[in-house]
């Protein structure tokens, strides 16, 4: 009897993985094809890079100022592509981080149902706009008009412009990640603290957005990850010069400007301007990858803390 | 059919006599509730409630589940308003006067009616900042560290923690991060404790600790303790309140007395047939 019942739940078991062994292949192919995607695109990048640095060194194209791959003396240098990434994705972030998470408070601890069930939707149709549109907003607008008259400026591409309304684009993301973070406060932990008499500011600031900080680094870093690969907003609006400078007001090409413009442009293949396209890739893939990773180290330390 | 000690207990463990034999006699009363209503939206979830909770003393409040003894301790620090569509009718006199009353500024209120909840909730921060929580929004300056460890020492928690004040006090047991909760609830001096079920999550040797804590803490302040535990509610109490829900799903008063007479005496059948278990 008892080894019926043995024979029987093999048997089962049995009947079992095999039912689950092509569901179990089909899962493990698609895991693949993703893993398998990545390692196809660096493969296609150090591919295209290697050859670029056989016709310049690697240092110089880390070191240097000037990048002008399409005059007749053609540099190298791809320290204005990544500075005006940088201050571009920063001066975005200095905008949508702070607008994003009061939004992000004001509809998790003050906003009545009504006007949360109104905001939340279309902050995230905001967050549908095509870059397209508010690349074309930033020169359209943004730059005559707000810009212009504050500072003066002649140019009608500016990174300051392409950031503001990258910014534009963050905010939602900013303001969705972070009130999800927030509403997954328990509720116990504000009662706590309205309890010993806090009123709902000192709930919000000291309570809530503590808890879930972690919530909102990682939304802030996937926000820098977004901006710095933003590609759209930067070829309209901040204007296709690739410029040394840490001022906001000039304009400037960012790493993904100039590859959407090699790209798009008539540039021969093969040539050496060609293959900067994948350096720069390259580079851009190595930034983008150190971000992530920052971002898993930062939420690994505040879990440490924090459970 | 009513027996003397119906649950068996050694008479000296109510609190009455245990803690205080030779306390006056007609304790004056700081908190009058009066014909409290209490609503969520629509639904009534209180009907009539009129009681006067003592001057340190600790007050049981029993009852089945869902009648209303949550809502209850929550309309006497208006957290009540905090859940969706919450309101109430009547008043609560609190020293004299109606916390519902205009110009009653409830942030302020909540700061002097304290409140430990069912479930442990320390804050995700060190233990010290968990206890200075209170100080720190109230703005009470002076010495923190004086005030954190005679509310840790008042909450019998002071000596397992005092070499660890910076850890963070979701690494305490949850015995120890109930009682960090009342540490908090002390620290900004409340004339007053709301308990509810403080001891439901703890095991028996942590729901001993804080009941002796509770007998001790009623020489200074006013408790009032929502509990399931009927041997508890003997063991803490001087007087306990037994709510029931009516035909209409309303919580209402039935009985409210000395705990020893609610215990060994009721006047209600249902009070009896709840104490003895033998509650449909
Ligand atoms: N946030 C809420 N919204 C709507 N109804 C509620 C809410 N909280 C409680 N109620 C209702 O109010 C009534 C009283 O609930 P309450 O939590 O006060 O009961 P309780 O006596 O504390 O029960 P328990 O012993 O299970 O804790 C119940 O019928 C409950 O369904
Ligand atoms: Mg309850």
């Amino acid at each position: 009897m008892a080894n019926l019942i043995a024979e029987y739940s093999r048997n089962r078991r049995l009947r079992q993985r095999m039912r689950e062994a092509p569901i179990l292949a089909f899962l493990f192919m698609c895991a693949l094809a993703s893993i398998g995607t990545t390692v196809g695109i660096v493969i296609v990048l150090l591919e295209g890079a290697l050859q670029f640095f056989r016709e310049v060194p690697v240092f110089e194209f880390l070191t240097g100022t000037e990048w002008t791959p399409l005059f007749s003396n053609k540099q190298f240098g791809v320290l204005p592509l990544l500075s005006a990434t940088v201050v571009i994705s920063f001066a975005a972030l200095a905008i949508a981080v702070p607008v994003g998470l009061l939004t992000a408070v004001y509809l998790s601890e003050y906003a009545p149902e009504g006007v949360r069930s109104i905001v939340k939707p279309v902050l995230e149709v905001l967050a549908g706009i095509p870059t397209v549109v508010l690349g074309y907003f930033a020169i359209s607008f943004i730059n005559p008009t707000i810009i212009k008259p504050l500072f003066s400026t002649e140019t009608p591409f500016t990174a300051l412009g392409a950031a503001m309304a990258m910014g534009v684009m963050l905010i939602p993301m900013v303001a969705s990640l972070s009130e999800d973070a927030m509403r997954a406060v328990p509720a116990s932990l504000r009662e706590g603290a309205y309890a010993v008499g806090s009123d709902r500011f000192q709930v919000s600031v000291k309570v809530v957005v503590p808890a879930a900080l972690s919530g909102i680094v990682a939304a802030a870093l996937l926000a820098l990850a977004r901006a710095v690969g933003e590609t759209m907003i930067v070829t309209i609006a901040a204007g296709s010069i690739a410029n040394f400078s840490a001022n906001p007001l000039e304009p400037m090409q960012t790493m993904t400007a100039y590859i959407a413009q090699v790209v798009f442009g008539d540039t021969e293949r093969g040539g050496v301007e060609y293959q900067s396209v994948f350096a720069v890739g390259l580079l851009l893939f190595i930034f983008t990858l150190s971000i992530n990773m920052l971002a898993q180290a930062v939420l690994a330390r505040f879990r440490e803390i924090y459970d | 059919m009513v027996t003397e000690n119906f649950l068996n207990l050694p008479q000296t463990t109510t609190a009455e006599a245990a803690v205080e034999p030779a306390r006056d006699a007609t304790p004056e009363s700081v908190i009058d509730v009066r014909e409290l209503q209490a609503y969520y939206g629509e639904n009534r979830a209180l009907k009539d409630i009129s009681l006067s909770l003592y001057s340190r003393r600790v007050s049981a409040i029993i009852g089945p589940s869902g009648c209303g003894k949550s809502t209850l301790v929550r309309c006497l620090n208006r957290m009540h308003e905090m859940s969706s569509g919450g309101h109430v009718k009547g008043e609560v006199l609190y020293q004299g006067e109606n916390i519902y009353g205009a110009g009653v500024d409830p942030v302020e209120l909540r700061s002097r009616i304290g409140m430990v909840f069912q479930k442990p909730n320390p804050f995700p921060k060190s233990i010290f900042e968990n206890v200075a929580f209170g100080l720190k929004v109230n703005g009470i300056s002076g010495n923190t560290s004086e005030r954190v460890e005679r509310s840790l020492r008042r909450a019998a928690l002071w000596d397992e923690v005092k070499d660890r004040l910076k850890q963070s006090a979701l690494q305490l047991s949850g015995g120890q991060q109930q009682r960090l909760c009342i540490a908090r609830a002390l620290a900004v001096e409340p004339e007053v404790i709301l308990m509810d079920e403080p001891c439901s999550a703890l095991d028996p040797m942590a729901t001993l600790a804080v009941e002796e804590l509770i007998r001790e803490l009623s020489q200074e302040v006013t408790i009032i303790i929502v509990t399931h535990n009927m041997q508890q509610a003997a063991r803490v109490s001087h007087h306990t309140a037994f709510l029931m829900m009516d035909q209409d799903k309303a919580g209402y008063l039935v009985e409210y007395g000395p705990t020893s007479e609610v215990f060994t005496n009721p006047k209600s059948e249902h009070t009896e047939a709840y104490i003895t278990g033998r509650f449909s």
